[in-house]
């Protein structure tokens, strides 16, 4: 054997280890990667998932007329603001008759949600005739029942730790024991609108002002984005320096931070001309500039992938090249465009921060009916959400993370199916 | 009319106009020497000139008209008040107005003690109702006086057709050009605001300055509280931030996509990569509340239990939270251009007995250096502007350290609170938030078009 030889086969098994090794680590930063999804997938479903099911509590509620100063011969207008938070407090007044300490008392009255009245409001005025009956009921429980209930307080710890105190436990327990406690799934989460008490909060309210958001973001930027692509790929003279100017903003305008779209929103939408703050009008021209980009980037591609033998029978035909771009070139371009634009709407349907410049971060009561409501939407309901305070909005928040990515694995899911459907290679 | 019932009878009108202009094109057409119609375009193409003259110039008044008229109104209502009430601090006028608005709107007027007041909600809502007459009528005498011009163009020579497809390609032009007017827009309103703010703080001091304490005094004659405007504790905690996350996607990023690209066969090619785009799709909202309720609290505790002090707040938790957030954006644009070097560079590099890491980290990586240094550019601009993660898992007070276990605050998180609060609009505190927008603004513009440069450059290397 030569001397270089002996060197190299000498090496070979250091080197072996070492490609050995390399390859290893390229593994692990894909495991990595994968590691840090699945950890913040699981937490977020772990602490997510019993939001969905809510604590309710039977009450024996006697519809007495005189609690309620109304008698059956009422007007629906006192009916409407009877005294019905009177005959909840009497009802665990006289469920629990030992009670008499004024704390223990509020304690108690905060056992069932203020909600109760409003629920039993509606039921009587729907049904007059249960005047001076005795019904039972579920009303909501209070948020910190329902924490207990599902396990989140720890009643071995030192009473000054908990939320919820001893004598609220023997409540709870005689609660329990008689089964008016109950754990059901949560409508309120779908059906209520925002609230300051956990458990009437629901994400009604921002998932319509995500939708209305985004149907304004969806009809401002789709047409404005096709024509955009159709002339930079199709018309657009060749080393024009306005077109160039064009194509550099795009470019750039994509990788802008989105906060400062925010601040343009601010400036330019709310201070200049007067758009009304917080409503999905703002949000929706606001998050249109900004998929503008992406939408334009993903249509180009797609109108550049239509082979250039049918645009060129086209206009052998006689059709003009404003004809051959609506006839031919858009209609084989459409599912490239459309799967760009749901690519783009999910990009929007996430972002939060320019939302907070322009006033969507409002607290909002009420379901928006319309584009010019005070509305939220849900990425910013998560982060109002993950502000508050209370332990029983830590799970909603991430029930309602959950429900957001629901639906961006949804609108990704359906432009994939686009794509393999149809998508046709030329 | 409101808006809509405007909007709603201009497109029924549009499309009467169209089928109207459709028949008269055919009633008006008379046929060639060989028997074939002879108007020039297609009789639809009639339609749609009428529609476009019909429709485009009162589209145009009516987007005018609404941009302005409220601004109009406010003005022309507060020049109806008193002299002593007009008199008051812009800031208190527009409260009053607010509150005159909100008083028209209600429909209580009658109910309103002061007199001043209840007279101005009045004027007010005559005056908006004038608008709303005055532009209803005005929009549509415009479309229907342009229906009837173009209703008389139709003619067999009429090049119905030039004139709508001119049309069509100008608003193309106009659509492309949203993308310059956007950016004017961005770099007006930043610039404007900051020019306005920097005649109350010097530029020298908020580049310059270490101090940064935006509370500016309620009162004049409070003590301490004249706010300081230094930026440099914002940069660096950005910078800080930036850099724990890029410390993280680097590494991780860029030996995914050399795995992915060099080592793994095509199932786990065709399966890894969309999911490592997942992280990229996951809303920021959704990594900040990861951050604030799990990672920072495990730092913490972890921290603890090996001796070390770390802040809630840590630089550390919210870096890295955002450095498993721009992973996929290095593994995706480095895979890019590993994937650009030619095979034939790889092939000679096996001829001469290297071995696969040998050639990856002696030929691959040096000759897609420029590509990746790109990316890694632009995952950088991408942390820097990355606002949800910070605002909810790092710190709010402005702390001057390079100590990633320590709380320090970012541009972003100052321009949100600067911006959420109620305040003015016109007080230093929020226009320093334009000022720390236009410096996000350069600094991530410099960023991405030395980023794109690089990367062309690198592209027309191997081409």
């Amino acid at each position: 054997m030569k001397d270089s030889t002996k060197i190299i086969k000498a090496g070979l098994n250091k080197r072996y280890a070492r490609e050995k090794r390399f390859k290893f680590f390229g593994l692990c930063s894909i495991i990595l990667s994968f590691a840090f999804l699945l950890i913040l997938l699981s937490t977020i479903v772990g602490r997510g998932l019993p939001a969905f099911q809510q604590t309710y509590m039977k009450l024996d509620v006697t519809l007495d007329e005189e609690t309620l100063g109304v008698t059956s011969n009422s007007s629906s207008k006192e009916l409407f603001s009877a005294k019905y938070d009177k005959v909840i407090r009497n009802t665990l007044y006289d469920m629990f008759p030992n009670v008499s300490d004024r704390k223990e008392k509020r304690a108690l009255r905060n056992i069932v949600s203020n909600s109760a009245a409003y629920d039993l409001r509606d039921k009587v005025i729907a049904n007059p005739e249960l005047l001076g009956t005795t019904q039972s009921y579920w009303f909501l429980a209070k948020d910190d029942v329902d924490v207990y209930m599902k396990g989140n307080i720890d009643r071995n710890l030192p009473e000054s730790d908990r939320r919820i105190k001893d004598f609220q436990l023997v409540w709870i327990d005689r609660l329990i024991a008689e089964d008016r406690l109950e754990k059901r799934f949560n409508t309120v989460l779908f059906n209520a609108a925002d609230s300051r008490e956990p458990e009437q909060a629901g994400m009604r309210g921002a998932i319509m002002g995500s939708f209305l958001t985004m149907l304004v973001t969806l009809l401002l930027s789709f047409p404005v984005a096709v024509a955009a692509a159709a002339y930079l790929e199709e018309f657009a003279p060749q080393n024009n320096r306005w077109v160039d100017l064009i194509e550099v903003n795009i470019n750039n305008l994509a990788a802008v931070p989105s906060i400062v779209f925010g601040l343009l929103g601010l400036a330019v939408f709310i201070n200049f001309f007067g758009v009304p703050r917080s409503t999905p009008l703002i949000g929706g021209l606001v998050l249109s500039l900004m998929t503008l980009p992406t939408i334009i980037i993903a249509s180009r591609a797609a109108i550049k992938a239509v082979p250039p033998s049918i645009k060129e029978a086209a206009i052998g035909m006689g059709a003009s090249p404003v004809q051959t771009l609506f006839q031919h070139t858009l209609p084989l371009a459409m599912p490239g465009i459309l799967t760009g634009t749901i690519i783009g709407m999910a990009q929007a349907l996430g972002e939060t921060a320019p939302l907070l410049m322009i006033g969507m971060v409002a607290f909002v009561a009420e379901v928006p009916g319309g584009i010019f409501d005070p509305a939220t939407v849900m990425p910013v309901q998560i982060y109002l959400w993950s502000d508050s305070p209370e332990r029983a909005f830590t799970e909603r928040t991430s029930a309602a993370i959950m429900v957001l990515l629901a639906f961006l694995i949804v609108m990704n899911l359906i432009a994939i199916i686009l794509r393999k459907k149809f998508e046709r290679r030329w | 009319m409101p808006i809509n019932t405007i909007l709603i009878t201009l497109v029924a009108l549009l499309i009467f106009g169209y089928f109207l202009g459709r028949k008269r094109s055919l009633a008006v057409a008379g046929s060639t020497a060989k028997g074939y119609s002879d108007l020039h375009s297609l009789p639809s193409y009639y339609g749609y000139m009428v529609a476009v003259w019909a429709g485009i110039p009162a589209l145009i008044i009516l987007l005018i008209w609404s941009a302005f008229s409220s601004s109009i109104v406010t003005s022309m209502t507060i020049s109806g008040l008193p002299e002593q009430m007009q008199a008051q601090s812009k800031q208190q006028l527009g409260l009053v107005m607010n509150e005159i608005k909100n008083l028209a709107n209600s429909g209580l007027i009658a109910n309103e003690t002061d007199p001043i007041k209840q007279a101005a909600a009045e004027h007010y809502q005559k005056l908006t109702h004038i608008n709303t007459m005055a532009k209803t009528v005005v929009v549509f005498v415009i479309a229907l006086i342009g229906l009837v011009l173009a209703m008389r163009l139709i003619k067999p020579e009429t090049r119905a057709r030039n004139i709508v497809e001119g049309v069509i390609r100008w608003t193309m032009i106009i659509c492309a050009s949203i993308a310059i007017l956007t950016t004017v827009g961005i770099v007006m309103s930043v610039l404007f605001e900051s020019l306005l703010f920097f005649t109350s703080v010097s530029p020298i001091e908020f580049l310059f300055g270490t101090k940064w304490s935006p509370q500016t005094s309620i009162r004049t004659d409070q003590v301490g509280s004249s706010g300081s405007f230094g930026a440099i504790p914002l940069f660096v905690g950005t910078m800080l931030i930036s850099a724990v996350a890029l410390c993280i996607a680097v590494p991780v990023g860029l030996m995914s996509a050399i795995y992915l690209s060099e080592y793994a066969n095509k199932n786990i090619r065709a399966f890894a990569k969309p999911t490592l785009e997942i992280l990229a799709g996951i809303p920021t909202v959704v990594y900040g509340f990861f951050a604030a309720l799990s990672v920072a609290p495990f730092i913490r505790n972890l921290g603890e239990s090996i001796g070390l002090d770390v802040a809630s707040e840590s630089a550390l938790a919210a870096g890295l939270v955002m450095g498993i957030m721009i992973i996929p954006f290095v593994s995706s644009l480095s895979d890019d251009v590993i994937s650009a070097v030619p095979q034939a560079m790889r092939d000679g590099s096996f001829g001469m007995g290297a071995t696969k890491s040998e050639t990856i980290r002696q030929v691959i990586i040096p000759a897609a250096l420029p590509g990746i240094v790109g990316g890694i550019l632009l995952a950088a601009s991408r942390a820097i502007g990355e606002t949800m993660i910070v605002v909810m898992a790092a710190g709010l007070s402005a702390n001057l350290t390079i100590n990633p276990l320590e709380a320090v605050t970012t541009v972003t998180v100052q321009i949100v609170t600067l911006l959420t609060g109620d305040q003015e609009f016109d007080s230093p505190k929020t226009l320093a938030a334009f000022a720390l927008g236009l410096g996000l603004f350069v600094t991530t513009l410099v960023l991405n078009i030395v980023a794109l440069h690089i990367i062309r450059k690198y592209r027309e290397q191997y081409e």
